[in-house]
């Protein structure tokens, strides 16, 4: 328990065991490199949270800014409603370690912008009408996967990014992050699960390539 | 139409020629092989790279290598080489890749600055009689002596980097060049009490124990950046931009994460690591601000922060927001830098000399008032220990020498890096190329380099009168210009020669 956070920036940073928890805003980059130690915040949390994130887990009562779990390699970020832009952006993933973002209601543009590896899942509660992220989402992702909780899919989606509606097999995948979603915020696991997705992933036979010629 | 002539001819002495193909089994380009039939050596010299591994491994001297005599018509304006990149570009629709630091023609102002010496008062010093000092220091150091009320010293330093001479080895990714070249850095770095860095590719596990020499970088992709990591160096680099291709990123394609390489930047083998030139969450001076800080934060404030630069137009105003982002020493990398592969109009047009850049820079830092609250080192390129000594006079704390160091190790600067078949074991992760660079060796090479440069450093500022390398920082009076125009000489500080 932190008792004084508004506007602290850098809470936790790189901290590998305990727990923080935080009644206050927070300042930017809450929990930078985080390598295992746990963070729940009753509050929105500012830009930057969980950059570069190795392990642990993040937990947003609220909403969360910009560049959210920036090349974030393990652990897991729940926020409860939106998130700004650039949400997970250089997320990669390696060996046991594969990071996980999880956003309740809507995001900014470029989520998963040069997305790597993990899972990034959108829930769009509150915005079934409508498309839940912003535009450029998936530019320049190479691995990793984007579920979308939405019949309205980005209408500009770039020719590297795959896009199909997932199946009972994927929706496996994140049910795990559908449940935790609602074991922390409340809500009916099923009834989300129930629901639509389509599922982003890099399209391997239209690899983001520059041309060389050797001189 | 694609023909285009080779540009090296391999002059094989028949004489010597003992056909015992050494030549064949040392060229990965595979430029020598072996004619049964006319039981002699051949080349097709269309694959020749210049790197002189065959020549230099030949046991009879049998072999050299020429530039061809081959030529266009003559024209100042159209050189051969332009032509020819029409060519390869009409051939292909590609894109121009180069190695290593821009080979044009552009003035190299270290060869029009002379240094002083003292003649009748003020008398020279003699190294080898007298002390002389290189130590040198790099971090913050505060505008002003605290003392306590019986008028001691409070020892408030921020964090620094002790160099037992003003050298550092730049910053070369684990991927860009081998293990074996890492691990020459690595030892040699710690032999001789200096630091050599990672680059942006992260450190492998065998490299940890090297750490109070290491200086670990961050850039954007963050590729093998965690808590142990940022613990395991002695300062943490930030790379914001390289002197051969400012305004671009990096790009390790999947063929090259390959093993160590992949366990290190800790991404899956075959992944392209991609690196791009901005850092999406720095917009501001402010946002750098918030990296330095939340470096400094998972680090306990122990370790200088480096941000690394390119030298580019307005670099003074850029260094001036650097020094007060929190960041301890600025690096500037000039715009003759080296690179593993860099698109060629990019490496040869895009950037500024370094001499400029540090004099602008080392003034307007001056003129602020915050000299002192950054070091500078510089690079891109430090080629000599009289260019060592020069950068200093115009205000550098230390300098980063990256090509002079693979130099030590072997290179021949043929500029063919991005291949990935480095015969001489550099910038390659092929096993069999990898292992003709041995390390021990490589790192000797190294420190002996470094130890004469200090030795002739210490010559130089002996015949100045100077004995410490603390007096020779900044101190432009010890430099004159030979052939240059007002505006060089005002933006070097520096008076003519003769003035």
């Amino acid at each position: 328990m932190t008792a004084f956070s508004l506007g602290q920036r850098y809470i936790a940073a790189g901290a590998r065991e305990g727990t923080y928890e935080l009644r206050q805003v927070p300042g930017n980059a809450l929990g930078a490199y985080l390598d295992g130690a746990k963070i729940e915040v009753f509050a929105n949390v500012q830009d930057a949270a969980g950059d570069t994130m190795n392990d642990g887990e993040i937990v947003v009562h609220g909403s969360c800014g910009d560049a959210t779990g920036y090349a974030m390699r393990g652990g897991t970020i729940f926020v409860e409603k939106d998130a700004g832009y650039r949400c997970g952006i250089h997320m990669k993933e390696y060996g046991d370690k594969s990071p996980r973002i999880v956003i309740g209601g809507r995001c900014g543009s470029f989520l998963g912008e040069y997305q790597a590896g993990g899972i990034i899942l959108v829930l769009g509660i509150g915005v079934e009408d409508r498309c839940p992220v912003g535009n450029f989402c998936g530019t320049g992702m190479h691995g990793g996967k984007i579920f979308l909780r939405t019949a309205h899919l980005p209408p500009d989606l770039p020719a590297q990014v795959c896009v199909k509606q997932a199946e009972a097999g994927d929706k496996e995948i994140i049910r795990p992050l559908v449940e935790g979603y609602c074991a922390r915020f409340g809500g009916e696991a099923e009834a989300l699960l129930q629901s639509e997705y389509f599922l982003l992933t890099p399209n391997s036979q239209n690899p983001y390539r520059q041309m060389y010629v050797h001189n | 139409m694609e023909w285009i002539y080779p540009e090296y001819e391999v002059v094989r002495n028949a004489d010597r020629c003992i056909a015992c193909r050494v030549c064949e089994r040392q060229c990965a380009n595979e430029v020598h092989r072996y004619d049964g039939d006319l039981k002699k050596m051949l080349a097709d010299e269309r694959k020749c790279v210049a790197c002189h591994r065959c020549v230099a491994l030949c046991p009879t001297q049998a072999l050299k290598i020429v530039k061809s005599g081959h030529t266009f018509r003559e024209n100042a304006n159209w050189s051969g080489q332009a032509i020819q990149e029409v060519y390869r570009q009409a051939t292909s629709g590609g894109v121009l890749l180069s190695s290593m630091g821009n080979p044009q023609r552009y003035p190299v102002y270290w060869d029009k600055l002379l240094l002083n010496a003292s003649q009748v008062t003020n008398p020279p010093i003699d190294p080898l009689r007298e002390p002389m000092e290189t130590k040198t220091f790099l971090g913050k150091k505060p505008a002003a002596v605290q003392r306590d009320e019986k008028g001691n010293i409070l020892p408030q330093l921020p964090p620094q980097l002790e160099l037992s001479t003003p050298i550092l080895f730049s910053a070369m990714s684990y991927g860009s060049i081998s293990y074996n070249a890492h691990q020459s850095l690595a030892q040699a770095a710690s032999a001789l009490g200096i630091y050599y860095n990672t680059g942006e590719g992260g450190l492998h596990r065998d490299f940890y124990q090297y750490g109070p020499n290491t200086i670990v970088q961050v850039a954007s992709g963050r590729f093998g950046v965690h808590k142990d990591y940022l613990s395991a160096g002695a300062a943490i680099e930030i790379k914001m931009g390289q002197g051969a291709k400012p305004g671009i990123g990096g790009h390790l394609p999947g063929a090259k994460i390959v093993g160590d390489v992949s366990r290190t930047r800790m991404i899956p083998a075959g992944t392209d690591a991609i690196s791009p030139a901005p850092h999406h969450d720095i917009y501001s001076i402010e946002d750098l601000r918030q990296l330095v800080f939340s470096l400094k934060e998972a680090t306990g404030y122990e370790k200088p922060v480096i941000v690394k630069i390119a030298a580019v137009h307005n670099v003074a105003a850029i260094a001036s927001g650097i020094a007060r982002s929190g960041a301890d020493i600025i690096a500037i990398d000039g715009f003759r830098g080296g690179t593993g592969a860099a698109p060629t109009r990019i490496r040869d047009n895009v950037g500024i000399p370094i001499e400029l850049a540090l004099a602008a820079v080392d003034q307007r830092l001056r003129e602020e008032g915050i000299r002192n609250e950054v070091s500078l080192v510089v690079g891109g390129s430090i080629r000599s220990s009289a260019d060592l000594l020069k950068a200093v006079l115009l205000g550098a704390d230390a300098v980063y020498i990256g090509t002079a160091a693979l130099l030590a190790l072997g290179c021949h600067l043929c500029r063919s890096c991005h291949s990935g078949k480095c015969n001489w074991g550099i910038a390659t992760q092929r096993p069999d190329l990898v292992k003709r660079l041995n390390p021990e060796l490589g790192a000797q090479r190294l420190v002996n380099l470094v130890t004469a440069w200090t030795h002739e450093l210490k010559e130089m500022m002996g015949g100045m009168g100077i004995n410490s390398i603390e007096a020779a920082r900044g101190n432009r009076l010890m430099l004159r210009g030979v052939g240059l125009s007002d505006a060089e000489l005002r933006v070097l500080g520096v008076k003519h020669a003769g003035e």
